[in-house]
């Protein structure tokens, strides 16, 4: 069975299916209705023996590298700090094809967002390698 | 067949333990075999219970410490030494617990080397068991606690260690336990209650109470959905009375010792504000001048609170926030932007202060901004339902004030809040 990451982010991606405020924003009741929902997710691929794992990340984000011999690693917070991919997120699902791993991010995808419609939101679906070679 | 007790196995692990460093085994070694020793025990005890179960353990122990020492021959003359020996004398089980926490938190060692060694030496987990409380995998775990014990090797152990150490790593035992699978936070309570009967620490006593007082309250910290409950709003009935009347307690017998010279340390001191928190039939009804004045005490245990202590100064400026206006709250955070402006938990302080001050506006931009920060996923829910919370009021309260009705004072909390 195939592994798959499903990537949530705080921006980047393609073009949103629709603009929404960040959720502070939210009417309470659409707040709880969405954190709600997520906690249905993991449920759901529980019940379904599909759940490997779930993190979500805080949005700090630090670039670093290797500074050279003698000297203290190098860190930056990224070319376009403001404009570049930043991931919120993933859920580890192992289930029997990329069919099945599609459904389950477009379950994702329709978690509700400010007056209880979907957010459309774009979820970025990435199989994991698998470890031991192939029999064959 | 005899269902096995467990928990009176695991509270035999540091007396067998101990016996065997005492007489001069090497830590590493002896802590191996008693962990084949428990395997046996599992396996044999249900049919054949023996008659001293700590006797049983340590000859089974030795036994395994024996064939290690022998499939060393270089080791054989030391072996000969060891067991010319006489047995070891009975001790009392608090110098058992007190000798291997002393082991297990030796200076030298990384926290969480501490705490892992703790939980399995003195607490007697299985290192799944420790893997699956810090969500590591189990070979992650056995790695740490075999470098630990490495680290040990050849270290004189019968030196008295630091007690304040001992307490450090029990109370990330504690604090550790509210996020696990396992109930890290009744382990940590169990080895601080072992820990009061070996010495007369009166630290060690207030971090048991503080402990006990911290975790009376657990039951109502989370509702059914597992979403965070302020204290104001705990549903009080659900507190558990009998730990916070040990915890209050055991507390006064620790504060009965201070001196002119020996002020209560800070465990005493954070057990005495716990304790008045849980002393309040309801939110309204809390202590706050008596609460600030134990902060008072709090933030005088270090030179320079601000940067030594900060979470002392931020909670102290809640206090003033209750006892001398949210201003003047708001003005002791301030001191702190510097050192923990960055952090999460001071944007909350600052959100609750604002609420306080009935600007909710400024509230749900603080809340929001704490939300930003927070690095758990439980508080960053309950940050950003508080700062839609305080948004959606604050609009109310707008519309309600330009179409002329009169509004509630901000202060009245049953008007704004659900």
């Amino acid at each position: 069975m195939p592994k798959y990451l499903l990537l949530k982010h705080y921006r980047g991606g393609p073009e949103p299916h629709h603009p929404f405020p960040p959720m502070d924003q939210w009417a309470p009741e659409d707040v709880e209705a969405h954190m709600a929902f997520l906690r249905r997710v993991s449920e759901v691929l529980e019940e379904s023996g599909e759940y490997v794992g779930a993190q979500a990340l805080t949005p700090k984000r630090t670039w670093v590298r290797y500074g050279g011999p003698d000297a203290a690693p190098v860190t930056t917070d990224g070319p376009h700090p403001e404009t570049s991919d930043l991931v919120a997120g993933w859920y580890m699902i192992d289930v029997e094809s990329y069919e099945r791993a599609l459904e389950i991010a477009a379950f994702v995808s329709s978690e509700p967002g400010p007056g209880g419609e979907p957010l459309y939101e774009w979820i970025d679906v990435r199989e994991v390698m698998s470890g031991a070679p192939s029999e064959g | 067949m005899q269902r096995l007790d467990e928990g009176a196995l695991r509270a035999l692990v540091p007396r067998v333990l101990a016996g065997l460093v005492r007489r001069g085994e090497d830590f590493d070694a002896a802590e191996d075999a008693l962990q084949e020793a428990l395997l046996e025990a599992l396996r044999v005890w249900p049919e054949h219970p023996p008659r001293d179960p700590r006797a049983w353990l340590t000859t089974v122990a030795t036994r395994r410490l024996v064939d290690a020492h022998r499939s060393e021959v270089a080791r054989q003359r030391r072996e000969e030494t060891a067991y010319a020996e006489p047995p070891p004398v009975a001790t009392e089980e608090g110098d058992d617990t007190l000798f291997l926490l002393f082991c297990c938190c030796h200076p030298d060692l990384a926290p969480a080397s501490q705490v892992a060694l703790t939980l399995r030496a003195v607490g007697g987990l299985a290192t799944r068991e420790i893997a699956d409380a810090f969500y590591v995998p189990e070979a992650t775990m056995a790695q740490r606690i075999s470098r630990a014990k490495r680290a040990l090797h050849g270290r004189r152990l019968d030196q008295p260690g630091d007690l304040a150490v001992v307490l450090r790593v029990l109370y990330l035992v504690y604090t550790a336990g509210h996020a696990g699978r396992v109930d890290l936070a009744r382990e940590a309570i169990r080895l601080a209650r072992q820990l009061t009967l070996a010495t007369e620490e009166p630290e060690a006593r207030g971090l048991l109470a503080l402990m006990l007082l911290n975790h009376a309250r657990l039951p109502a910290r989370l509702d059914a959905e597992g979403r965070i409950v302020t204290l104001d709003r705990q549903d009080r009935s659900l507190w558990n009375t009998r730990e916070i009347a040990e915890g209050v307690r055991v507390l006064q017998s620790a504060l009965a010792t201070q001196t002119e010279e020996r002020p209560p340390g800070r465990y005493q001191v954070e057990a005495a504000i716990a304790a008045l928190h849980a002393d309040a039939a309801s939110a309204e009804q809390t202590d706050w001048p008596q609460i600030l004045a134990w902060y008072d005490e709090l933030v005088a245990l270090t030179e320079d609170p601000v940067r030594e202590d900060p979470a002392a100064v931020l909670g102290r400026a809640v206090a003033v926030g209750h006892v001398l206006g949210a201003a003047a709250g708001l003005r002791e955070t301030d001191r702190l932007r510097e050192a923990i402006g960055e952090r999460h938990r001071w944007h909350a302080v600052r959100g609750h202060l604002h609420e306080l001050d009935g600007d909710l506006p400024a509230a749900a931009a603080a809340y929001a901004e704490a939300a930003r920060r927070a690095t758990n996923v439980a508080e960053r829910d309950h940050l950003v339902r508080q700062a839609a919370r305080a948004r959606v009021d604050a609009s109310r309260e707008w519309t309600l004030t330009s179409s002329g009705v009169r509004v509630s004072p901000p202060l009245d909390k049953g008007a704004t809040r659900r």
